[in-house]
């Protein structure tokens, strides 16, 4: 019998399965991104100043602990805050803020009813959420978002008329190359929509 | 002395049979380094809710994170809220913060951020007190963490 000759394994290949695999682990241990809606919180102040808010330019949004909502005093569902916000945001019935000792001036970029019953101008709109202790998380992130959504699709339509692109890509942009005319229109736009959300002590 | 002249000289081939064990040996360096550091949860996995409006939470290094979530027995009711493999009360949140800010540079201390992770069957009373805290010691910057979509309807039922 005559032995047979074992022949010898190629493990040439080796290194590129070795490889596959590294490149394999290298692209898929990416790490699970956090995000969520970022919020920043208002300073607490030791001098308590009366300023007066007239109704009209408040949006009462009220949420009790069976997670059920009213808008202004109507029961309204989750999916509908955001045209409503967006309606109260955008009516620019009146005139702004005064800034720097300049009178306030009429919306001209809104493109509201211009209902004198509702919000004066978007920087003096005031969204006001009052929960109650009981109201779930999930509601209060899901109306929160809502309140984001009315903000940024305001301000998606404003940058998209006044330059062409959407806050959203501006944004994307800036992330890209940050540049100060960029900076500049971003600011531009928050000023115009400024978020003013204001969180009453809730409901025991 | 033809006798010794009968060796050719070649270029040996390298060997390459040990190619596949240094690319292993990377393979595993990168298997095993690239585990995710997570805190081990004390509390139930929060279930996040679900918000269309994200944004990306930048500076990982200076995010400082809350777990809200219930109690791993079920018998034990309420939100209990978790800070560093800790469970803890909402008069605790400071002293993390505190803690936290330690670890910082101190230019970088306005950067930081909390990252709230809370279930969403948790209640809005216990976020609102642990926002109070927060701007207590002036930690203002705060990120409601949720997962990306668009389908909200999960989060009220």
């Amino acid at each position: 019998m005559a032995r047979r000759e074992i022949g010898e394994i190629n493990a040439g290949s080796m290194a590129d399965i070795a490889f596959l695999l590294l490149i394999f682990f290298l692209v898929t241990t990416t790490m699970d991104v956090d995000s969520g809606i970022a919020r920043k919180l208002p300073e607490k102040t030791d001098v308590q100043s009366d300023v007066i808010v007239k109704e009209k330019n408040v949006m009462d949004i009220v949420v009790n602990r069976n997670n059920q909502l009213l808008v202004e005093n109507e029961y309204v569902k989750v999916t509908d805050v955001k045209r409503l916000a967006m309606k109260f945001i955008d009516n620019g019935g009146g005139i702004g803020t005064p800034i720097d000792d300049k009178p306030g001036e009429p919306c001209d970029y809104c493109g509201g009813e211009k209902d004198p019953n509702s919000s004066d101008h978007p920087t003096k709109a005031i969204i006001s959420l009052q929960s109650d202790r009981g109201t779930t998380y999930g509601m209060y992130i899901s109306i929160q978002n809502e309140i984001e959504g009315a903000y940024t699709e305001l301000r998606n339509k404003l940058s998209k008329k006044l330059y062409g692109r959407t806050y959203d890509e501006l944004l994307g942009d800036y992330k890209d190359n940050p540049s100060k005319s960029l900076q500049d229109k971003i600011d531009d736009l928050k000023n115009k929509y400024p978020q003013i959300i204001t969180e009453p002590e809730p409901i025991k | 002395m033809s006798k010794f002249k009968k060796k050719k000289k070649g270029l040996p081939a390298i060997s390459t049979a040990s190619l596949p064990d240094i690319v292993f040996m990377l393979l595993f360096f990168f298997m095993v380094s690239t585990t995710m550091r997570e805190t081990d949860l004390l509390i139930k996995k929060p279930v996040l809710p679900v918000a269309s409006e994200v944004k990306k939470l930048e500076l990982k290094s200076l995010v400082s994170t809350i777990y809200i979530g219930k109690s791993k027995d079920t018998r034990i009711a309420g939100d209990k809220i978790q800070v560093n493999d800790k469970i803890v009360e909402v008069k605790d949140i400071p002293s993390f913060i505190f803690s936290e800010r330690a670890l910082r540079k101190e230019d970088e201390v306005k950067f930081m951020t909390t990252s709230i992770k809370a279930d969403k069957e948790a209640s809005v009373g216990t976020i609102l007190d642990i926002k109070e805290q927060l701007r207590d010691i002036n930690a203002l910057k705060i990120s409601f963490s949720t997962s990306r979509g668009n389908d909200l309807s999960s989060n009220y039922k």
